[in-house]
């Protein structure tokens, strides 16, 4: 492999790292705060997808479908919280799983009745639609590049909320306390509705930004679910920067484990997660 | 949900015309009152439900011109959603071959339970019609009297694009697909033809299944910069290949080819994306064939959308049953008689004409198609009356 090679093989990884830490944030955000364990995460990522296809072509345009998305996925976050997860914080996870699974088959079903079972594409915007000649042979679409600078912009505002602002402290206090957290006067049902909300619409936002790159079809979300964990395992349950990490190393992994092993690519990143478990049981890093 | 709904609306808009029909013929072979019982095995819901829904509506399409008969004899259906899951699969078939006793099972779109489907039929001697999945095993090692196929073999469509590709003198290919059976079967038909036309295979690629990150492949293609590119995709996988293969700008120097499924079901997601894509099928839209121009317009009238492959192949397996059943008056008893019908049989497809090879896969033409204007137009013949080798049959 020659270096020019090389680079754009590791400007892959990093590509495809970053979009996985988006899809993959909200999971860690909804598992390690609330500590539930929500299989429904792909359809979710799914749902998004779905919306970008269906919103562009009533709406005409990307942008106006990703803001009407967004504003229908916090929406019916705070719908689900509400009539469904408020009910299990104190069931076990065998519980949830089995809501969850659950969901998974009913989004599934309206997906086909709303939409049908065939495969769709969605336009790239016209303002991105270019793309950048990085070899004599090879270009790079401009659309990939703007996803991970939105992704990478995402990841330093999540940051910021967390650590920095008044929400993310009673986001914080509430993962280590809830009761304590309540009886200081703080109304955890609704911070708790707002965490929730907020993984649906990560979830449904990376369906959306990655709907023109990996086009729009029946059970897209399943493939994402199980990476998904993976990614939460590796960084470490409830850890956003664990999760950026994770991702990273993961999108690195398959890459090159693509290149240099292509027979193993497929086991690449369980190797790799069973080596960060055996190095650090609880994940690279701990808590938020 | 889908499926009743269309079944219900077949029948309301044809029962006028089979009714007329029906009235006036006397019965041309000695009918028994038992209705002939049709086990059809297929998905109804998950990705592969739209193929499944379509052999369906191909099969029952043969089956109400025919006047609601096969061979002169009334048909009963038993259907089971399998759901293309392959563990399901043996107690699925069971279920319809013990339980509801069907003469002739027909199934299915996914290879690993077709596999097991032709394992069952294999221990108890059902007469089964394979109407898609491509698995070479099914009319290779696990050939049988009683197993049929009227879609196609893996190796078919790919062996075809092999002498292809050697024509148009390209030299060096670099190939990539699924890391699957049905996707390392077509690479291997494609490499067997294309090496012996005085070709070669640089780099064999492949990424697991169902792996849509491609990224790291058209690097590597970019890389090594070979003559022309042969994949197998299919699905969501194909529009997501496709796409990626343009926005990377390698369309425009190295040429990319397909077994027919890259571009069948998908053109409408791929956009201008696959446009000029040549790929290798045993159908193509724009067909100089009379009975594919009468097919399709019945089949539009009677479901109010446009015909596919699958619903050729539903077609097919429907009058290639009904073939044996005239060889016996209706009489499914007369297994052997029946079975020697079908292999005798000339099936008057929508494709073209096909005859069965001995392994009872069709030996049928592979078209050479190029995507245009949304529409996978046949441009000529790749391979004529083409038949699978059959590798480790022995019948």
């Amino acid at each position: 492999m020659d270096v020019s090679t090389f680079l754009i093989q590791l400007l892959n990884s990093l590509q495809y790292g970053l979009l996985l830490f988006l899809v993959a944030s909200g999971l860690t955000l909804i598992f390690g705060i609330m500590g539930i364990i929500n299989l429904a995460h792909g359809s979710f990522y799914m749902m998004g997808a779905y919306m970008a296809f269906s919103l562009t072509a009533l709406s005409g345009n990307f942008l106006v479908a990703v803001l009407v998305g967004v504003a229908l996925s916090v929406l019916i976050g705070f719908l689900l919280e509400w009539a469904l997860f408020s009910r299990l914080y104190k069931r076990d996870h065998l519980d949830q799983v089995l809501l969850t699974y659950g969901l998974i088959l009913i989004f599934e079903e309206l997906r086909s009745l709303l939409v049908g079972d065939d495969v769709h594409g969605v336009p790239i915007p016209e303002l991105l639609s270019a793309s950048i000649q990085l070899s004599e042979t090879l270009s790079y679409p401009v659309y990939r590049l703007f996803m991970s600078a939105v992704c990478i912009l995402l990841a330093i505002v999540m940051y910021w909320l967390i650590r920095y602002t008044r929400l993310g402290m009673m986001i914080r206090a509430g993962s280590s306390n809830r009761e304590m957290v309540q009886a200081l006067g703080i109304n955890i049902d609704l911070i708790y509705r707002i965490v929730f909300g907020l993984g649906v619409t990560l979830a449904a936002f990376a369906g959306m930004l990655a709907a023109p790159v990996s086009s729009v079809y029946p059970g897209m979300g399943n493939q994402v679910l199980i990476i998904c964990f993976v990614v939460v395992v590796i960084g470490g349950v409830g850890s956003v920067w664990g999760a950026l990490v994770a991702a990273l190393l993961i999108g690195l992994t398959d890459t090159f484990g693509k290149v240099i092993a292509p027979d193993y690519a497929g086991l690449a990143v369980y190797v790799l997660m069973a080596a960060v478990l055996l190095w650090r049981p609880e994940g690279i890093f701990r808590r938020i | 949900m889908e499926q009743g709904f269309n079944r219900r609306r077949f029948l309301l808009s044809t029962a006028g015309i089979a009714g007329g029909l029906a009235l006036p013929g006397t019965p041309l072979f000695a009918q028994s009152a038992n209705k002939i019982r049709v086990g059809l095995m297929l998905p109804y819901t998950g990705t592969y439900a739209s193929l499944g829904n379509a052999i369906t509506n191909g099969f029952k399409l043969a089956v109400e011109q025919g006047g609601g008969k096969l061979g002169g004899r009334e048909i009963e259906y038993f259907t089971v959603d399998d759901e293309s899951d392959a563990a399901k699969a043996p107690e699925n078939a069971n279920k319809l071959i013990k339980r509801d006793n069907v003469d002739v099972l027909i199934g299915t779109v996914h290879s690993g339970v077709a596999l097991a489907m032709t394992r069952v039929a294999r221990e108890t001697k059902t007469l089964l019609i394979v109407p898609n999945a491509g698995a070479d095993e099914i009319t290779g090692p696990l050939c049988s009297p009683n197993i049929f196929r009227t879609s196609f073999s893996a190796w078919q469509p790919a062996y075809a694009m092999g002498q292809v590709m050697a024509e148009k003198k390209h030299k060096n290919v670099v190939t990539l697909s699924w890391k699957y059976s049905f996707g390392e079967q077509s690479v291997a038909g494609f490499k067997e033809a294309f090496e012996k036309a005085g070709g070669k295979v640089v780099k064999e690629m492949y990424l697991p299944f169902p792996n849509v990150e491609f990224q790291p492949y058209l690097t590597e293609i970019a890389a090594l910069k070979p003559d022309a590119v042969f994949v197998f995709f299919a699905g969501g996988g194909a529009v997501k290949f496709v796409k990626d293969y343009d926005a990377a700008g390698l369309k425009k120097t190295i040429p990319l080819y397909g077994s027919g499924f890259l571009t069948d079901g998908t053109l409408e997601a791929q956009g201008d994306s696959a446009e000029g894509i040549l790929t290798t099928l045993h159908y193509a839209d724009g067909l100089d064939i009379a009975k594919d121009k009468a097919f399709r317009t019945a089949y539009a009238m009677a479901y109010k959308m446009q015909p596919d492959v699958y619903s050729v192949q539903g077609y097919d397996a429907a009058q290639l049953f009904a073939a044996g059943l005239a060889g016996v008056g209706g009489d499914v008893t007369k297994r052997e008689a029946l079975i020697a019908a079908m292999e005798k049989a000339t099936i008057d497809s929508p494709r073209g004409r096909f005859t069965l090879s001995k392994a009872h896969n069709p030996v049928q033409d592979i078209y050479l198609r190029k995507v245009e204007a949304k529409q996978n137009k046949v441009i000529t013949v790749a391979a004529k009356a083409l038949a699978d080798p059959a590798r480790g049959c022995r019948m």
